[in-house]
């Protein structure tokens, strides 16, 4: 059947070496892609005729925000594939998202700030994108809490699984009543990235690049954090043995 | 449908609403019984409000521009302070227990105790709220908006809220966490509300900030409850 291949994926064995073998392929794809735009980004793409050098910081701070919301999309799905199907190995997959995903969010906002110390004026300003992270950044940090609140583990993925589907139905309706909020508010005008007309070439294929290499950088940590967490959790398991002494 | 209803142990004879209904009005004998703490939730509202003229400035020039602020953010910490007790004394007595065993939609009862906490908490909130904008320096023209938002507002608080109650049910000191959780869920009730409340004060049109806190108020109401019964189930297992 077409099936099979979902009902391995609930086998805590089976992706477990089904990562070990995955892991380098995504470390070496990403170690690629990042490479290439960096190079390109930082050496090769001219210097932005309004923003001078300080752009360049755009190839890591959009590739960032970019995932920050990504990850806390794939940590939704895995609770609801857990809550749903029961599946340990999806529970244990977003448990492994939780800390990466505040991770990501905070060097989103970091980076945002840098950029915007010397191009805004200020390194902290109250803009909806900003506050959209900022509340991103907490939702991550509520579900990290909450994980380590309960000592039932099983409990735990299933009481996390839930506000995790909850948070990814708050994300829209944050998403826009910030920037509702601040069509109705009237702050100082702001440079927006959006308002540039177009990209050329050179700084969208890096950039591009940057982007993939990303998404392939947070398979790879996800995969080396998913075995962790399955070691942690199978322990006790006669598989285990046979897989780390192999 | 209850002529008809198969006598199987276990399948309700009552129906879902005369059930919720049966839940609204314990909660609120409960409730009328200690009525000392009833109070509570309005006299911290009432003790931050009156930080902030301390804090800020005396002058209701300088005051009128923060009261939508002050009684928003006031609301919400009234609200979730109320929050901790929702599910906590009948997850103690064994009742919330019952309650996911007695074969009723545990969605319904779990809606009837949010109507019941928005009215022992959400209600009074709604009438302190214009009060506060009046001592704030606020017209009472505008009086009426203010209190229609905070109405509204205050409905989707408290079934935002119960997620969260229900999420923290079996977590040691589960206070800090619960307004972690809680506050992300709230950010677009605030936004909206404060937002309608500053407009009733200015005396602009404020409807479309109040569609949009019913709006949310909705949403709450129909999906709330589902995901606090799914929570309250996994902490009792």
């Amino acid at each position: 059947m077409a099936w099979t291949w979902f009902h391995k994926l609930g086998s805590p064995p089976y992706v477990f070496r089904l990562a070990e073998t995955l892991t380098p392929w995504f470390w070496w794809i990403s170690a690629v892609l990042i490479g290439y735009g960096l190079i390109g980004g930082l050496v090769i793409s001219p210097a932005d005729y309004q923003q001078g050098e300080g752009y360049r910081i755009l190839y890591v701070h959009a590739p960032t925000a970019w995932m920050s919301l990504q990850v806390y999309v794939v940590m939704a799905v895995a609770s609801a594939v857990g809550l749903i199907w029961r599946i340990k190995v999806a529970h244990a997959a977003a448990a492994s998202c939780g800390s990466m995903g505040a991770t990501f969010t905070a060097c989103a906002l970091a980076t945002g700030s840098l950029w915007g110390g010397p191009m805004w004026g200020t390194y902290w300003e109250w803009d909806p994108r900003i506050i959209f992270e900022l509340v991103l950044l907490f939702q991550f940090l509520g579900y990290v809490g909450l994980r380590a609140a309960i000592d039932d583990k099983q409990r735990a993925d299933r009481i996390c699984a839930v506000l995790a589907i909850v948070g990814v139905v708050n994300i829209p309706i944050i998403h826009y009543s910030v920037e509702w909020w601040n069509s109705l508010h009237q702050t100082a005008s702001v440079m927006k990235l959006g308002s540039k007309p177009t990209m050329p070439m050179s700084m969208l294929m890096p950039l591009m690049s940057m982007f993939l290499g990303y998404v392939a950088l947070f398979g790879a940590l996800l995969l080396t954090r998913l075995r962790a967490e399955l070691l942690s959790r199978e322990r006790s398991a006669s598989w285990i043995r046979e897989a780390v002494h192999a | 449908m209850s002529a008809s209803a198969p006598l199987v142990p276990g399948y309700p004879q009552t129906p879902a609403l005369t059930a919720a209904r049966l839940v609204l009005s314990r909660d609120m004998t409960l409730a009328f019984r200690r009525a000392g703490e009833l109070v509570q939730p309005l006299i911290f509202f009432a003790i931050v409000a009156t930080l902030f003229p301390l804090a800020i400035t005396p002058e209701k020039s300088g005051l009128r521009v923060v009261a939508p602020g002050v009684v928003w953010v006031a609301a919400l910490l009234a609200s979730l302070l109320a929050l901790e007790f929702l599910y906590r004394d009948d997850a103690h007595d064994g009742a919330l227990e019952q309650f996911a065993l007695s074969g009723q939609s545990l969605t319904w009862l779990l809606f009837a105790k949010s109507i019941a906490h928005w009215i022992l908490t959400g209600l009074p909130l709604a009438i302190m709220g214009p009060l506060t904008a009046w001592s704030f320096g606020a017209n009472m023209s505008a009086l009426p908006g203010v209190f229609i938002s905070v109405l509204l507002g205050s409905i989707a608080l408290s079934l935002f809220g119960s997620i969260g109650a229900a999420l923290t049910l079996g977590v040691r000191r589960s206070g800090v966490l619960l307004s972690i959780l809680t506050l992300p869920l709230t950010v677009p009730v605030l936004i909206f509300g404060a937002r309608a409340t500053q407009q009733a004060i200015q005396g602009i049109d404020y409807t479309a900030g109040a569609q949009l806190l019913g709006a949310l108020a909705i949403l709450g109401i129909t999906l709330a409850p589902l995901a606090a019964a799914a929570a309250v189930r996994i902490s009792l297992e």
